[in-house]
């Protein structure tokens, strides 16, 4: 048997030098005369780990991490085709404990083999659900997905069925399905690694939404920053139209559909799904107002299911497995799993899918190992850069949609970034507000000007300059952008800014008291 | 420098992108991206035979194209270097590698040094959040950026 060595193509591991590890590989195998097949698998979330080698032994897989090129030679002399010891050897990849803690759905295969092998895809249970699907009547699929309880994974957490069932009601001779791959949200990676590991599971999915609402045309809108997940989406796209998973006879059935993968410009709002689909239309990426919903008037006025990448990656599953299946993780009204992305300043960044319920202290102190610096935690932002930091005090708050609205936060595409005691939160505040005003689509006063009287408003706190009449009008500032804001990003902004204020008083204290204090 | 395409030859190859492309869905967004990969940047030159081409106003091109951060008015340096800036990457550091990394060129973020060899932006997320502080040079992607991995990176701009 031919020696197999996986070495991730994932953009994440390829930061780390995972391209180099390959050429020494590469190079190391020539020396030696030996014959091998490297496969570029994606990554499958480690990146403390990352770049994680893996070979393929008679005992199973056998994973090394985080390899640097240095170390080649000697995995070469340590044996680790058949899985020899080294100082980087992790054993198997599954019974690794960030890996092995995890509970996968959506990500059942995301890093395990080559992202564009249909074969390999099908053999871990894909096209299964479309399978199934093709069998269904358009309701039965819409009321499979409802019964599931998955919620849309984008941040607003409106159940997707209920989307599904409106566009499918709507009559009309021409409907889209859109998915919002403008993954951009710091913290954020879940769609991308989706993208480049195990593209095959969003076109199924996408499909599927096309056969439960009569859509026969889909639409992938990735953000500019995303290159490699552009290119692995095209290729993935071509290669299923090859294998009739796309085109008029979906998998041989009456069911047509097929996509395009279109590319963002550097325009955060357009992850907004208004503006997503005025910018898919050739247009200024404002925001709509509505109503209408997109689900009855989107793309080019048709009807349109817009869906994030993880809610559209996560419909095969269900079809393939049922919806008790799904329903039966998670807690309350937050049901199934979720691909928590563990950013920033963390020991053990990465994505760690799971039932929702476990709590932020869990996921940062257990999962995450605390920060990286090996300073003391002072801050978590969940949810991006519209999300609210949290303090230690409020580690005991379960990861599920309403729980975190009920401690003045939102989880949103569950990224989270960890700060340690380092962080100036009046800086993150100021931070938030003129983010809001680099991005602001221009449309509604309360996000395009209260983003610009915000920063300056906090420069003038900062500069100890009547600092409880300027903490006042920051407060009424953002009640004023909370509610008067067409979309969420100047509607959410006052998260992160209120949050800073709430729970770390003592960094909005005057300059000189600041200093003193220290 | 590298040499301008005269305005005519500007019009002729946009007119060829727009034949290609106008046939898709919405092909405002991918004829715009084409453009800019073929001169570099979306050339004033340009937009009216968009306009034309695709029987919008030229105010409206004009409205799309400064709407976006991507299209350029004017080519970049030979290289582009992104910095993330984004709080994850803020959570590690960015900031003091962007200040050193503006220092060493003597630029700031949006520029291009006199020599045409690199312009730096900033970013606002890479996708990298678990790898930061991060940077995109040229389309390729660097992560858990250090002082080291900064030389390299400067080595490779001024080459």
């Amino acid at each position: 048997m031919i020696p197999r060595i996986y070495i991730p193509g994932d953009s994440g591991a390829l930061a780390l030098g995972a391209e180099k590890v390959a050429m020494a590989v590469r190079a190391e195998l020539a020396e030696r005369g030996i014959e091998a097949k490297i496969v570029r698998n994606g990554s499958r979330g480690a990146y403390f780990l990352e770049p994680m080698v893996e070979v393929a032994t008679a005992s199973g897989r056998v994973a090394y991490g985080p390899v640097k090129p240095s170390d080649v030679r000697s995995l070469f002399d340590s044996g680790f085709l058949t899985g020899g010891h080294h100082k980087r050897w992790l054993g198997a990849p599954d019974k690794i404990p960030f890996l092995a803690k995890q509970t996968r759905l959506t990500f059942a295969r995301c890093g395990i083999n080559d992202p564009l092998s249909l074969d390999a895809y099908k053999s871990l249970g894909g096209l299964k659900g479309l399978q199934n699907a093709v069998a269904m009547a358009p309701a039965d699929i819409v009321k499979q997905v409802t019964d599931s309880g998955l919620r849309g994974r984008g941040g607003a957490g409106f159940p997707t069925g209920i989307k599904w069932k409106t566009v499918l009601d709507t009559t009309s001779e021409r409907k889209y399905i859109v998915c919002n791959a403008d993954e951009g949200d710091s913290a954020t990676f879940a769609d991308r690694m989706i993208m480049e590991g195990d593209p095959f599971v969003l076109i199924e999915g996408m499909t599927i939404a096309g056969i439960a609402t009569g859509a026969t045309k889909g639409f992938v809108y990735i953000r500019s920053e995303y290159p490699h997940a552009v290119a692995t989406m095209n290729k993935a796209v071509e290669i299923a139209r090859k294998a009739g998973v796309l085109g008029v006879n979906v998998l041989g059935s009456p069911n047509a559909f097929d996509m395009e993968i279109r590319v963002g410009a550097g325009a955060y709002v357009c992850g907004e799904e208004t503006s997503l689909l005025n910018s898919l239309e050739g247009k200024r990426g404002v925001v709509r107002a509505k109503p209408p919903l997109p689900a009855i008037q989107g793309l080019f006025g048709k009807p349109t299911v817009i869906n994030n990448v993880i809610s559209l990656a996560s419909v095969p599953i269900i079809m393939d497995k049922g919806a008790a299946f799904y329903k039966d993780f998670g807690m309350g009204r937050s049901r199934g799993t979720i691909p928590i992305q563990i950013a920033g300043n963390v020991r053990n960044g990465g994505l760690f899918e799971t039932a929702f319920g476990l709590t932020l202290g869990e996921i940062v102190d257990d999962i995450g190992g605390g920060t990286a610096t090996g300073r003391p935690v002072k801050a978590v932002q969940v949810g991006g850069p519209l999300g609210a930091y949290f303090p230690r005090a409020l580690f005991d708050t379960p990861f599920d949609y309403e729980e975190f609205a009920k401690r003045d936060g939102l989880i949103g595409h569950a990224g989270i970034t960890v700060f340690d005691d380092t962080a100036d939160m009046l800086k993150q505040a100021r931070f938030a507000m003129e983010f809001c005003a680099i991005e602001s689509c221009g449309k509604c006063t309360p996000c395009r000007i209260g983003s610009t009287r915000g920063i300056e408003t906090i420069d003038r706190l900062a500069a100890g300059i009547e600092p409880e009449k300027n903490l006042a009008l920051v407060t009424d500032l953002c009640n004023t952008m909370k509610f008067g804001s067409l979309c969420a990003l100047g509607g959410f902004t006052p998260y992160p800014v209120m949050s800073s204020i709430t729970h770390f008083p003592e960094d909005f204290k005057p300059a000189p008291a600041r200093v003193a204090a220290e | 420098m590298t040499m301008q395409p005269a305005s005519t030859e500007i019009a002729s190859r946009t007119a060829a992108i727009i034949e290609d492309m106008k046939g898709l869905e919405g092909p405002l967004l991918p004829i715009l991206h084409e453009i800019q990969e073929e001169f570099g940047h979306v050339p004033q030159a340009a937009l009216p035979v968009i306009a034309d081409g695709l029987n919008l106003s030229r105010a409206e091109v004009h409205g799309v194209v400064t709407f976006y951060h991507d299209f350029r008015a004017r080519p970049a340096g030979r290289h582009v270097l992104k910095l993330c800036q984004a709080e994850a990457c803020q959570s590690m550091g960015s900031d003091s590698v962007a200040a050193k990394i503006k220092q060493l060129l003597g630029i700031g973020f949006h520029e291009t040094t006199s020599d045409g060899s690199v312009t730096l932006e900033p970013v606002y997320c890479l996708g990298l959040c678990a790898c930061s502080p991060s940077a995109m040079l040229d389309g390729e992607v660097i992560g858990r950026l250090d002082d080291e991995k900064i030389d390299e990176i400067l080595a490779e701009v001024r080459s």
